[in-house]
């Protein structure tokens, strides 16, 4: 494309631009855009990078902390671990590439999370993802798993970081949009945090890592826009990584930083060098001159619109003090890597681009970025579901089956059964320092700070099947499971970062999802004291005008002062008691068992409210919880999330291969007991000397305690349920997804 | 004992092979750059695990061709005790130090988990600190490590007690389920798993360090 393109209400519409939207971009230019100009309006006002659905509601979220550096706004968001030691980290979305392409679009997801951490001063300790796929019966899931598993473990296996923890789902709600979420995270000094506001004028912007091809244009604008049955033939548009190159520009970045040439830097993510461009020079309230000849350029003949809009990955943009340039250069010849001063700083508060001498963009920045659009759609209350009551038809004896078969179907469905196919795949122990990860089965993965007696547990979680009954509650229980997942290490939770997985916000109820969920968050979020510090915001995820179950998928972090006082899934010892903390009502509304053996789960079935979180009684068992890991009380712990107290004691039974006796119901029915999904609980697993003290203490705070079971032999049973051999149990759970991926 | 570790571009595994040295020798490591053209003066050398360049071409074609490695197979021929661990032992083999090859898993896909390893052999520079185990548990970690040798090689490697880890329960396909073997002489050692990793009771187990124990006493 060259700059003599004539702007057609056709090509504006090529760009994803309302006709509003075009008419503001000549206001603020006081004339019509060229076509180099137009995709750099259409890039930063897309979705993706704009937020003009989300933004007003967004800033509605807890951001501020005791612990809080740097919240939303920066690269990923910072918080304090103490010791001059900070904590960098942040999820992204990476699903309309990885549907595409499942390889490269998982693969460059990672590339990209793990630059925004390491722009930031960071190296990273730690990947996670959090994927959701469609049912496992649709033709393309196979090979998507398969793909995108592929590419994670191919990408951060490669670079030497630790893939320690995540999450996966099946539903067919994601059967043409799936859900690739990755989460780095990263460890810095606190004094050597660098951000990404441009400062000063005349100072030497820098360009350095891979050379910019003609892959990914327009991808942000592709991740802003429903699918269709076309989807397939934007291939091109998803991006090729390269994580030889990552680890290359992560040791050479860091090799920089430790020096004082740096002034700014920003990696070139999501519209490429457009967006690093121009972010950098609107937070540090300058103007950027570019001269596009000198951009590194992998084919020949790349025109300006091309070079600003390749999503080429492994590249960074940076303001130099001047006087240092020698520095870097050494050191990006040293890795191998492209190195190049393509431009300046500027008091002219514009974005100025020369190419072939000839001056192919000016605009003014400040409309590119804070005047984005910022629009208040009209969202709809979602429906108020109605409570499934218990009923004795839900006993599987009534309904033909038993107790053995009813924990087999659970143990074999999708959400449930053993990821291990997919977990093997990554290096989980790379760095040395991984002390818990996928491998147990537990809540949160343990990542040691290298050389200290300190350590972070990470995790992700949502549940969408409960966001989608209500999307109030689910938001809400996504912030606190994650809050229980890391209160299960022992850790103290400090701070989460989210990925906001949602339909088409241009229709009402979508958009009501969006808005309820994050009311929902950001009410966990203030009533545990858990700040929201980074995130990404993923929308038009649809397909053909259906949407996917709204998913925001919530990445928590939380520190361990001492690595002696903490806590596992494992640890169990044969004779162990059984204690379950939390009280225990028996709901079965959007529960796994009403999904998969009620068959709610059906086309058509009714959907009933899901288990509404206490915030109040959710801080006090946790508190409780974190405190005896603390005194050491107790030898494993596992929160009780899918399927209730049996799953989660039948996982702590897999993990620690000793059999567990589940004792008898009392005042609620069998089903109810073992499988209803009440929040707020957690299963420990104590000597029994330890017994007395921990229910008595208990319920001095007010706190429900009861003895549920015993560890031991080699059966998982439980009085009036199931009784299985453990290795029967044990098989059915590990041999789900290998047997699938087999088939 | 003095020890240096080779680090090329994207051996992610180097510092994990310097802190367990620096554990057991109680001296700082030479963390030597692939450029370099000679080896300090050190007792023992590690290739470490990782991707070095990439793992492009082959995993351990184009380190084999570098500088440093020059250097490290004339050493390694004139006895300087040498391990390479996962990247490490692609990089041996493919530098002619250690014979046959590593191809990629038989299941076609990367593998990480604790492996149990049988050890074959006690009475290697690499092993004899091991006097009370038969087994040991270290996690391995990768993509391509199935070994590979011709028959002819496989029963030399076995009639001159080269072969040092077995694997219990073969997690790639590799022959004889092979995990780790000598060279001729005994002062080269190229495993699979990695030995660095199990060096920590956080690790989850503590098996590979009797590995660096072993040399250093062997050194003694």
């Amino acid at each position: 494309m060259s700059a003599k393109i004539k702007i057609t209400p056709e090509v504006v519409a090529e760009h994803g631009l309302s006709i509003a939207e075009y008419d503001l971009i000549c206001q603020r230019l006081e004339r019509e855009p060229n076509i180099n100009e137009l995709g750099i309006f259409s890039v930063m006002w897309s979705e993706h990078c704009s937020y003009k659905s989300s933004r007003r509601h967004l800033g509605k979220l807890l951001t501020k902390g005791e612990r809080v550096i740097q919240g939303p706004g920066e690269n990923a968001g910072v918080i304090d671990i103490d010791d001059g030691d900070v904590i960098i980290f942040k999820m992204e979305s990476h699903n309309h590439p990885s549907y595409i392409e499942p390889y490269q679009g998982a693969a460059t997801g990672v590339g990209g999370i793990m630059r925004d951490v390491f722009t930031m001063g960071a190296r990273p300790i730690a990947n996670l993802n959090a994927l959701r796929f469609g049912d496992p019966s649709h033709p393309k899931t196979k090979t998507l798993v398969a793909g995108v598993v592929h590419g994670i473990g191919g990408y951060g296996n490669c670079v030497g970081v630790p893939t320690v923890g995540g999450e996966t789902n099946f539903d067919k709600g994601y059967n043409g949009n799936i859900l690739v979420n990755a989460m780095c995270v990263g460890l810095a000094r606190e004094d050597k945090v660098f951000y990404s506001a441009a400062k000063g004028v005349g100072n030497p912007i820098f360009y350095v890592g891979s050379k910019t091809g003609r892959d990914g244009i327009h991808g942000a604008t592709m991740a802003s826009a429903e699918f269709d049955d076309d989807s397939d033939a934007k291939r091109p548009t998803v991006q090729v990584g390269d994580p030889f190159t990552e680890k290359l520009l992560i040791e050479a970045c860091l090799e920089l930083m430790a020096t004082d040439a740096i002034i700014a830097i920003q990696d070139m993510g999501a519209a490429g060098l457009t967006s690093s461009a121009i972010e950098m020079a609107d937070k540090g309230g300058v103007g950027i001159h570019m001269n596009l000849d000198k951009v590194p350029q992998r084919e020949p003949d790349m025109t300006p619109y091309e070079m600003m809009l390749s999503e080429s990955q492994e590249r960074m943009l940076m303001v130099l003090q001047p006087g240092k340039e020698q520095i870097a250069i050494d050191i990006f010849n040293k890795w191998d890597l492209d190195v190049a001063e393509v431009g300046k700083t500027t008091d002219t508060g514009r974005l100025v681009l020369t190419h072939k001498k000839k001056k192919v963009c000016d605009i003014p920045i400040a409309p590119l970025a804070d005047d984005a659009p910022n629009l208040d759609r009209p969202y709809s209350k979602p429906v108020k579901r109605d409570v499934l009551e218990n009923d004795p038809i839900f006993d599987p004896v009534k309904r033909g089956s038993d107790y053995n078969s009813v924990l087999k179907t659970l143990l074999s469905c999708p959400d449930i059964a053993s990821k291990r196919w997919i977990w093997e795949q990554y290096d989980r122990t790379v760095m040395g320092d991984t002390m818990d990860s996928s491998q147990s089965g537990g809540d949160a993965a343990i990542v040691r700070i290298h050389g200290t007696n300190k350590a972070i547990a990470i995790t992700t979680d949502c549940t969408p099947r409960y966001c989608t009954a209500d999307p109030f509650e689910g938001g809400k229980q996504a912030v606190v499971e994650t809050w229980r997942n890391l209160t299960c290490t022992g850790a103290t939770p400090i701070a989460i970062t989210d990925c906001l997985n949602f339909g088409n916000p241009e229709r009402e109820d979508i958009m009501g999802q969006f808005v309820y969920a994050i009311e929902g968050m950001n009410e966990a979020c203030r009533a545990l004291d858990y700040p929201v510090v980074s995130g990404n915001v993923s929308l038009y995820n649809e397909t053909n005008g259906k949407a996917i179950p709204p998913t925001p998928a919530i990445g928590g972090v939380g520190l361990i002062k001492d690595i002696l006082k903490h806590a596992t899934i494992t640890g169990a010892k044969e004779g162990n008691t059984l204690i379950l903390i939390g009280d225990t009502a028996g709901w079965m509304g959007s529960s796994l068992y009403a999904q998969f053996i009620l068959g709610h789960n059906q086309p058509n079935s009714p959907i009933y409210a899901p288990p509404p979180v206490d915030l109040d009684a959710e801080k006090l068992n946790g508190d409780y919880v974190r405190r005896l890991i603390h005194d050491r009380r107790v030898n494993a712990v596992h929160d009780l999330s899918d399927g209730g107290l049996a799953l989660t004691a039948l996982e702590m039974a897999f993990s620690n291969g000793l059999g567990i006796a589940l004792n008898a119901a009392k005042d609620i029915p069998t089903y109810a007991w073992l499988f209803g999904e009440d929040q707020g609980r957690y299963l420990l697993c104590v000597d029994q000397y330890s017994v007395n003290p921990v229910v008595s203490t208990a319920h001095t705070l007010g706190i429900a305690a009861q003895i549920v079971g015993k560890v031991g032999g080699e059966r998982v049973s439980a009085v009036g349920g199931f009784d299985l051999s453990l290795n029967d149990a044990h098989m059915v759970y590990e041999n789900w997804l290998p047997d699938y991926m087999a088939s | 004992m003095k020890s240096a570790v080779i680090v090329f571009p994207a051996s992610n595994c180097s510092r994990d092979a310097q802190v367990a040295l620096e554990k057991i020798t109680g001296r700082s490591v030479d963390m030597v750059w692939h450029e370099e053209t000679t080896l300090p003066k050190v007792d023992f050398v590690v290739v470490p695990g990782g991707f070095s360049y990439g793992d492009y071409l082959r995993s351990g074609a184009i380190a084999a061709r570098s500088p440093i490695v020059q250097d490290l197979v004339r050493k390694a021929n004139n006895g300087l005790p040498v391990a390479g661990f996962c990247n490490g032992f692609q990089v041996l083999t493919e530098s002619g130090l250690l014979p046959g090859a590593l191809m990629r898993n038989k299941g076609l896909r990367f593998v990480c988990r604790p492996q149990k390893l049988n050890i074959v052999n006690k009475d290697t520079m690499f092993t004899a600190a091991y006097t009370h185990q038969d087994t040991i548990t270290v996690p391995i970690a990768h993509f391509d490590g199935n070994y590979y040798a011709d028959s002819t090689t496989l029963s030399k490697l076995k009639k001159n007690n080269q072969i040092v880890f077995t694997y219990e329960g073969n997690p790639n396909g590799s022959a004889n389920d092979i995990a780790g073997i000598t060279n001729e002489a005994g002062n080269v050692l190229g495993m699979m798993p990695h030995p660095e990793r199990a060096i920590d009771p956080v690790h989850g187990g503590t098996d590979g360090l009797k590995l660096f124990r072993s040399v250093l006493e062997s050194l003694r």
